[in-house]
């Protein structure tokens, strides 16, 4: 023994558990997302069981998903406000379950912790169902009937297929409702309101003549009036689909037998989990899964789908990438085959590089500070001063997280080129040169071509880390909720002055900001998930060029 | 190049050479491309490198007027309107849109003139009682407006400046008024008609208090409740009097506070006598402090939020006093600092109207700028020849007027941005208004104009250290161990594994880890307390027992695992006993707890917050590891192999190779990983942001929460007025941040450079 432990050998093995103990951290942090965030979209099974105080006996019904289990002493129970029956002593363990319970508009809380020892046996009736509501969260219940207008068309045999084509029928109504109010409404509101600062331009303007300034302004009201009778033909039209969205109504009752009204125009989806199949039930896992993917966020974030923080982040990111690739790879250029390499360069050299470790606040604070007040202000100032006081680029927007986030990973592009031009044998070079090619040509068409790759690499892992980052982003450009995407088809198509969702972001607001963090919380894991899958993919990419170059400039040079 | 095609036939053959003209229009053209991308390729990098700088430069002149001292310009001299030749001046005011100021005469007369040129614009005559000549003159605090005539036969008038805006032809139009929230007939403080020597006057929305000294030594104060009858109008005004009791010598001045809780007697002995008079029923005299020894107070004045006292000597003292709660609940005048010494007796002091700065005037016409919670002396410069008589400074800091004993006034643009903000301010203990001592605090906002900015950045930056400090408590072991273990012992072909996970690790948003951080590890932490304890105790001790099992075990079934497999090896393990850590957490807490390990915590007297520096330290280091991991592993793999080999022939074991030749060298290498790593702790936002409750705190309570500099910015900066004193000093919390990690990292930098020449030489 005393041998042993004066080889060193335990020494070994204690790194040994380092090691082991980093990677089961990354291995079981990811597995933990992947788990949370994967199991949200599995329909769970919807359990039934009475609940009640030991003494008076069994009493409220309870129906909803199980969400989780707890053990915890008892005192900690008690201080939990859990009704612990008194002859349980302070060193025992009592188990709790979380329930969602849903039906927030008829009880109040969706989720509630119910203690073990007063629960009768768990049951899952066949014919429970789940709907997924526009408003007011999940619905948990039993299908009685199926109204339209008033009168009843579906009771018993066949409702349930009669509900589920009705649920069909009133999403694609209310896609179409969505369409107009969205696009064709707001172009016509983009309008009017560009009409209306053309107005006040006018009267503000000293240079116009008084006849010309009426003609203009006659002009104006003429296009206000026609606009006007597009608006109203679209309300109109909207109003009609809305009727026809609320014709049908769906009876349900509560677990404890109450009948209530539902409007099936509110509802986007209905699940009988314990009804389904394997194979429906991997169908009903991955149509969740689209929905989360593609469907827009309900119910201040805390459901529905994260469709606009995806595409915000992919278009930030796109274009951060399109600002950060030339000029990183030009400056690494000039660091690397032009400047004159001397102390002063080492320095820039050093400062350039010491750039990727400062905080990304910083940057958030520097592109706040010189990004939108100064340089959007003094844009609003020369361009847009008809609308000020209300600011277009003088306040958080797309450009300005892109260009704040390009400022960020101008340093790791900067390395990575730089690194991989290092690479490139010098043999190879002098080669060119010898052949009679100028610098710029041994350049162009010898030495960036090997150097693809390593600018590759570069722009990647810039890709993954501006994906990632979050905290400059809520200084310049980042928001809750942005109720239209950046790029759509009304002109200028990419609207640089808009403010965008991010995924990042997403996480940070409903898992911290929101008021029904129960509810969110499968949503943040999901949304993580997205988040990591990205940029873990990413960054394996760029791992896998870079090992592959380090072998083929290996192979070159022995 | 296939231009072979269209060169010409010369009369000999075809020539594959092109012409002279086209070779030497061809180089004119390469030249031309190489030395545009040489300058194209130099021009963007510059730009690239300048814009890189030009953080550095930008945030600089963000925070540089923070530091700016006060400028004050004297643009016009005329003589003060309105003030006749044998009337004295008592009053002096400017306007909120610097453009009007009055003149306040000892004969009642309030005059409004242009301060562009000096033209009068109105002039008021304050009505007074039949027979009685003015005796005494009081202002309440400058922001009210509000001034107050005694006179002989005991009589008071209250009257208050108002500015009628209007905007005729869309130009701003502003006619002075004057009004009487008491009516304008005088009012009668003294049934016996006994003569008003000293006046004090407060005006709140609480109600108005005026206190005198009659001219037989007698201190009385009133209070003023204004009844208006809603249907008709009526005003019917109800008098509260109490005689406070008396001291040796006579009142020079009396201040009133605008909460009517605290008043201050000067006398002309250099005491400040302060009263109790929150319940008028029965005021108490609460004792007196001594300002000077050699001389009285010529001067004081209550500065915004009428707490602090700023009184002014004869032997130029400016000292500041404000009342500090004591251990039986009471209230003492307290001297809290002072202000640099003026060389003659102080005439007049006039405090801003939202800030806590003071302009101050002697004798000598000297004139200095100060700000009460900075202790900061912003200007001092000779105004005129004589005593500086009156100041006047503008409610928006932008103008002063200045008067002398010969009624010339100066009408003075002010430069004064940033008063509030000293290197004291920041980094030094403050005394602030209503705290018991001075301290470090940061709260930087809070409602109303009467708030007193509390701007240090001790707390944040404790914070911030601490958070860095248990992130690297956390991950410094583990990443070197870790770093040294995948170098020197790890199989290859694990190690090919091993990398690229901990870069994946590196790449991980850091606000994923700051939410499992905040809604998983923490509520998790709460519940497991002993399992996280347990983990740390029994993880090292359960290898070692596994490690010496394992060197107990038959060789054969050693060598089925291949050497440099320890790792693989060990995870079963901390997986097993993780989960036995967890498992028997609750009983543990039963045990030993009393049930619950954190209501213990509590009990023995350490706050426990949910959100606390244990699970940032966990969140954190998670974060940190990757970095330090991949330096340190860079610097103990590139360990020059002649040297680790050289010592193994020698008989030397490998742990031994490790200590002796390893270790010594890559150390410094290591150190900078170090480095690295705590400058990007420094520097996180989110996990802290999210995994903290984020109340600044100046402790190094492991389960307690703290603000860092990053989410303080994080927090605050969208939610300030852009230019204002806490944007810059945010500015400047990003300046520090920025200025930390860059010298850690080049630092850090320099040394790894060095390093590698160093392995060269090797």
């Amino acid at each position: 023994m005393k041998l042993w432990w004066k080889s060193g050998a335990p020494w070994i093995w204690l790194n040994a558990g380092a090691v082991a103990v980093s990677i089961i951290m990354v291995l079981g942090l990811i597995g933990l997302i992947a788990v949370r965030g994967l199991s949200h979209f599995y329909p769970t099974e919807i359990v039934e069981f009475q609940v009640g105080d030991p003494e008076l006996g069994l009493g409220q019904m309870v129906m909803g998903e199980h969400v989780r289990a707890e053990t915890i002493p008892v005192p900690v129970a008690r201080d939990a406000g859990i009704n612990v029956p008194p002859e349980l002593g302070e060193d025992e363990l009592v188990t709790r379950h979380l329930i969602k319970q849903g039906n927030r508009d008829v009880t109040g809380n969706d989720f509630a912790w119910y203690a073990e020892l007063q629960m009768s046996e768990w049951l899952a009736p066949r014919d429970a169902m789940r709907l997924e509501r526009r408003e007011w969260g999940d619905f948990y219940g039993y299908a009685v009937r199926v109204l339209e207008d008033d009168e009843v068309v579906a009771e018993g045999e066949g409702l349930w297929d009669e509900l589920q084509s009705r649920v069909e029928r009133a999403n694609t109504l209310f896609r179409e409702l969505r369409q107009i109010e969205r696009n064709d409404v707001g172009v016509i509101s983009a309008e009017m309101e560009e009409l209306r600062i053309r107005e006040r331009a006018l009267q503000r303007d000293p240079n116009v003549e008084p006849d010309q300034l009426q003609t203009q302004l006659d002009q104006i009201q003429e296009r206000q009036g026609v606009l006007q009778e597009a608006f109203q033909a679209l309300s109109a039209e909207i109003d009609i689909l809305r009727s026809e969205l609320h014709r049908d109504t769906l009876v349900a009752t509560v677990v404890g037998g109450e009948e209530v009204q539902i409007r099936i125009g509110d509802i986007v989806r209905a699940v009988q989990p314990n009804n389904l199949s394997l194979t429906a039930k991997v169908v009903e896992y991955l149509q969740q899964f689209w929905a989360f993917v593609s469907g827009e966020p309900r119910e201040a974030n805390t459901a529905g789908g994260i469709f606009p923080a995806i595409f915000g982040t992919v278009t930030m990111v796109l274009l951060m990438s399109m600002i950060v690739s030339p000029f990183g790879v030009l400056a690494a250029i000039y660091l690397r085959e032009y400047a004159k390499q001397g102390p002063l360069l080492k320095l820039i050299r050093i400062s350039v590089y010491n750039l990727a470790g400062v905080p990304s606040i910083v940057y958030g604070v520097f592109g706040l500070g010189f990004f939108i007040y100064t340089l959007g202000g003094s844009i609003d100032q020369l361009f847009y001063s008809e609308r000020l006081p209300s600011p277009t680029f003088g306040s958080p927007a797309l450009i300005w997280a892109s260009l704040t986030l390009a400022l960020l990973t101008l340093p790791v592009v900067i390395v990575s080129t730089e690194e991989g031009l290092a690479r490139i044998p010098s043999s190879v070079r002098q080669g060119s040169l010898a052949l009679g090619a100028t610098k710029s040509e041994t350049l162009w068409k010898v030495v960036v071509p090997l150097a693809t790759p390593a600018m590759m690499t570069g722009m990647i892992l810039a890709i993954a880390r501006a994906a990632g980052e979050v905290a400059p982003l809520m200084l310049v450009g980042v928001v809750k909720l942005a109720p239209t995407l950046p790029v759509d088809g009304t002109f200028p198509f990419v609207h640089l002055d808009r403010q965008i969702m991010h995924l990042g972001f997403h996480i940070y607001d409903v898992g911290f900001q929101s008021p029904n963090v129960e509810a969110a919380r499968p949503l943040v894991y999901a949304t993580a998930l997205v988040l990591v899958i990205l940029i873990i993919v990413l960054n394996l990419t760029a791992i896998s060029i870079r090992n592959r170059l380090r072998e083929r400039y290996r192979a070159a040079t022995d | 190049m296939n231009d072979t095609s269209q060169r010409p036939l010369s009369g000999q053959g075809r020539s594959l050479l092109p012409s002279p003209e086209q070779r030497e229009r061809l180089r004119r053209k390469r030249a031309f491309k190489d030395s545009f991308s040489r300058y194209g390729i130099g021009a963007a990098g510059i730009a690239v490198v300048l814009a890189l700088g030009m953080i550095f430069v930008y945030l600089f002149s963000e925070v540089m007027p923070l530091f700016k001292s006060a400028q004050v310009t004297t643009q016009q001299t005329y003589s003060v309107p309105g003030v006749g030749g044998d009337e004295a001046l008592e009053h002096l005011t400017i306007d909120r849109h610097d453009t009007l100021g009055a003149s306040f005469t000892d004969t009642g007369r309030i005059t409004f003139f242009d301060l562009d040129g000096g033209d009068l614009r109105a002039s008021f005559e304050v009505p007074r009682p039949e027979g009685a000549s003015r005796s005494a003159f009081a202002t309440a605090f400058a922001t009210t407006r509000a001034f107050a005539y005694g006179y002989d036969n005991g009589d008071i008038s209250l009257g208050q400046v108002e500015y009628a805006i209007t905007y005729p032809d869309n130009l701003r139009h502003i006619e002075p008024e004057l009004e009487f929230p008491l009516g304008e007939e005088p009012l009668t403080l003294d049934e016996e008609g006994r003569a008003i020597q000293v006046l004090g006057l407060q005006v709140s929305d609480r109600g108005i208090y005026a206190a005198v000294e009659l001219d037989d030594g007698t201190l009385m104060v009133t209070s003023f409740d204004v009844q208006e009858n809603i249907m008709t109008g009526a005003v019917t005004v109800e008098q509260t009097t109490a005689e406070l009791p008396g001291f040796d010598g006579s009142a020079r001045q009396i201040l009133i506070d605008n909460r009517f809780r605290h008043l201050y007697v000067s006398d002309d002995a250099g005491y400040i006598h302060h009263y109790d008079i929150g319940n008028l029923d029965d005021p108490q005299y609460r004792g007196a402090v001594q300002v000077t020894d050699s001389g009285y107070v010529s001067e004081m004045v209550l500065l915004n939020g009428t707490v602090s006292i700023i009184a002014g000597t004869s032997d130029g003292q400016v000292r500041q006093y404000f009342p500090v709660r004591d251990a039986q609940n009471q209230h003492d005048l307290t001297h809290i600092r002072d202000f640099a010494r003026y060389e003659a007796p102080i005439t007049h002091i006039a405090a801003e109207h939202a800030r806590r700065g003071f302009l101050v005037g002697d004798e000598q016409g000297s004139l200095g700028i100060h700000h009460a919670t900075a202790g900061a002396d912003v200007f001092d410069a000779r105004m005129t020849e004589g005593p500086l008589v009156r100041i006047a400074i503008s409610p928006v800091n932008s103008m002063a007027l200045f008067a002398d004993e010969n009624n010339q006034l100066q009408v003075a643009e002010v430069s004064n941005r940033h008063p509030g903000i000293s290197f004291s301010s920041l980094w030094q203990r403050v005394w602030y208004e209503g705290s018991s001592q001075p301290r470090y605090v940061w709260q930087s906002t809070a409602g109303g104009d009467e708030y007193e900015p509390k701007m240090s950045l001790m707390p944040l930056t404790v914070g911030t250290l601490k958070a860095a400090f248990y992130a690297m408590l956390f991950a410094t072991p583990l990443a070197l161990m870790g770093a040294v273990y995948t170098a020197y012992f790890m199989s290859p072909r694990l190690r090919g594994k091993v990398k690229p996970t901990i870069e994946v690790m590196e790449a991980l948003p850091t606000v994923i880890l700051g939410f499992l951080a905040g809604l998983w590890l923490a509520p998790f932490v709460e519940n497991h307390l002993p399992a996280v304890f347990s983990i740390l105790i029994l993880m090292p001790i359960a290898m070692l027992v596994f490690a010496y099992l394992w060197s107990r075990l038959p060789e054969g079934l050693r060598t089925a695992v291949p050497d440099g497999w320890e790792a693989v090896i060990l995870m079963p393990l901390i997986v097993l006993v993780g989960w036995a850590c967890v498992t028997a957490s609750p009983h543990v807490e039963i045990m030993f707890f009393d049930g619950s390990m954190r209501q213990w915590l509590t009990n023995t007297g350490f706050n426990y917050d949910q959100r606390n520096a244990l699970v940032v330290g966990i969140a954190m280091g998670f974060a940190v590891i990757p970095t330090i991991f991949s330096i340190a592993e860079d610097a103990v793999f590139n360990v020059p192999r002649h040297l680790t080999q050289g010592s193994l022939a020698l008989g030397a074991t490998r742990w031994q190779t490790v200590v002796g030749v390893v270790l010594p060298t890559a150390s410094i290498g290591m150190f900078s990983a170090v480095m690295m790593g705590f400058g990007r702790a420094v520097g996180e936002t989110m996990i802290v942001l999210m995994a903290t409750g984020n109340s600044p705190i100046m402790n190094f309570n492991i389960f307690e929460g703290m603000r860092t500099l990053s989410a303080n910015i994080a927090v605050e900066l969208t939610e300030t007025a852009v230019g204002s004193s806490h944007f810059r000093v945010l500015f400047l919390a990003a300046l520090v941040l920025l200025g930390m990690t860059f010298v850690v990292n080049t630092l850090a930098e320099i040394i790894r450079q060095r390093l590698r020449k160093r392995y060269g030489n090797l």
